[in-house]
């Protein structure tokens, strides 16, 4: 249900960008102004969630670790998996970001006769960490169309990605990875039982989304060719903020750019603000230092203590009077004793 | 908040990254491409036309490069018949070039713009006039 409902909305959003502009000619509206409000939206948006997640108090000191803490100096203390300072945590951070670390450790819960069994599981790890670096590359060499003169290093990955030289023009390596990558973690969803049981419209939507995204923009690259130099007269428009809107662009890249806003507005909204969120997580970005420095809970309120001492010099001279033992100024140390003993005899 | 001074220095740095395209134009000229037709043998057309129409050539020149350098050199095939049923050399240098003998101020206006290099030189000669690159 999910998904089919997420499916509908993409398809939704793809009619209204085509009715929008080939029947009410709205081309500065979805080239241009919903542009920029998507991108308005996604920079407040995601600013905003972070100085959120900034502002909460972290209660408990809660890093998850899976290595030796920092010990005894002859115990081998694990730095990456149980960082002990700010930059060890940086270090495994930075680690957890670029190569996904911990979804490595994904496992997979299996039965073997009456047993249970815990089996690697990488193909997320794979389809994840390829879907995300190629979509980056895409993004990058997206900024051939929003910079002129084009920076070298766009050209450069532009021409690593298009080495293959299939077909003109040049089939760009990522743009397929992409796809099936995305398409990949689409069908995870379907057809492991337990994951499908789980997935809510919030996780289809944008798998639909980035899907639909991908394929408008193959389309237009190889298939339903638009002119790319009156796309570009657009795109740097908006990148100098000077907008214009060429005529004769097909509505195809006017889906496409429909498509690319959504998702650059949904992103503050949803679970796609992991791209922020990864660095506020306190099971990762803390030190396990617990026992080096303590973690004091930020609402606690001042606790009124009443320390042994103080209550000791609050009642002494009763505690004296009926023979309790005081710490401080005892009364001589043999009446006390034979105070003691005859109490315990006569009781006897 | 807590740990504003690394929380800020994240923010700043992503907004380094991510408005990149927005700083990155200021203070560079536009410049837009302008692909010059004014050689000597267009100008002596009777009829302006390439082997295509405009709009088509314009959408589908790399194609039809590309089916061109694949009849020419895989199928031997040397001549190309276009939607009229005109006949043309399949030949890049004999025929495109014919014409648009100003490679530079036909070819790489758009290209230069887009950023996009075709491979057509790593192998093809570029008369004088045109200079390559």
């Amino acid at each position: 249900m999910g998904a089919l409902f997420s499916f509908g909305v993409v398809i939704a959003l793809v009619i209204i960008a085509l009715v929008g502009v080939k029947g009410a000619h709205l081309q500065a509206l979805f080239g241009v102004v919903i542009p920029y409000a998507a991108v308005v939206t996604f920079f407040i948006g995601l600013i905003y969630r972070v100085v959120k997640w900034g502002k909460s108090p972290v209660p408990f000191h809660i890093p998850t670790t899976c290595g030796q803490q920092k010990s005894l100096p002859w115990i081998k203390h694990n730095k990456l998996e149980s960082p002990a300072t700010g930059k060890e945590v940086f270090l495994r951070m930075v680690l957890e970001v670029l190569l996904f670390r911990s979804l490595f450790r994904n496992l997979k819960m299996q039965r073997s006769g009456d047993r249970v069994v815990y089996g690697s599981a990488k193909w997320l790890w794979l389809a994840g960490i390829v879907f995300h670096y190629s979509f980056l590359i895409v993004l990058i060499r997206h900024l051939r169309l929003f910079t002129n003169p084009v920076p070298s290093f766009v050209s450069l990955i532009e021409s690593v990605d298009g080495f293959l030289q299939i077909g003109v023009p040049n089939l760009m390596m990522t743009g397929v990875v992409l796809l099936a990558a995305v398409t990949y973690l689409f069908l995870r969803r379907i057809y492991i039982p337990q994951v499908r049981y789980i997935s809510l419209p919030a996780d289809y939507f944008p798998l639909f989304l980035i899907m639909a995204i991908a394929a408008t923009g193959i389309l237009m690259r190889y298939f339903i060719r638009v002119d790319i130099v009156k796309v570009k007269e657009l795109t740097t428009g908006l990148a100098r903020l000077s907008p214009t809107v060429p005529d004769g662009i097909g509505s195809i890249f006017y889906i496409h750019i429909f498509l690319v806003s959504t998702l650059f507005a949904y992103f503050p909204f949803s679970k796609l603000v992991h791209l922020g969120g990864i660095f506020l997580s306190p099971t990762r970005n803390l030190a396990n230092n617990s026992r080096m420095v303590r973690h004091v809970n930020p609402w606690n309120y001042d606790v009124k203590v009443h320390t042994y001492e103080e209550y000791e010099e609050e009642f002494r001279d009763k505690m004296i009077s009926v023979g309790i033992p005081v710490e401080k100024n005892p009364p001589a140390e043999e009446n006390k004793t034979e105070e003691a003993s005859e109490e315990s005899e006569g009781k006897e | 908040m807590y740990d504003g001074g690394k929380i800020i220095t994240g923010i700043i740095i992503f907004l380094l990254f991510a408005t990149f395209p927005f700083y990155y134009n200021i203070g560079k000229a536009n410049v837009k491409p302008d692909p010059k037709l004014d050689t000597p043998v267009i100008k002596q057309l009777a009829e302006k036309k390439c082997v295509e129409s405009k709009e088509y050539m314009r959408a589908n020149h790399m194609q039809i490069l590309d089916d061109w350098r694949n009849m020419a050199l895989r199928e031997a095939k040397r001549t190309y018949r276009n939607a009229e049923g005109k006949l043309f050399e399949i030949s890049l240098q004999n025929t495109c070039m014919k014409c648009h003998s100003n490679k530079n101020k036909f070819c790489d206006e758009c290209h230069k713009y887009a950023n996009v290099k075709p491979y057509c030189w790593d192998c093809h000669f570029v008369k004088e006039g045109g200079a390559a690159k």
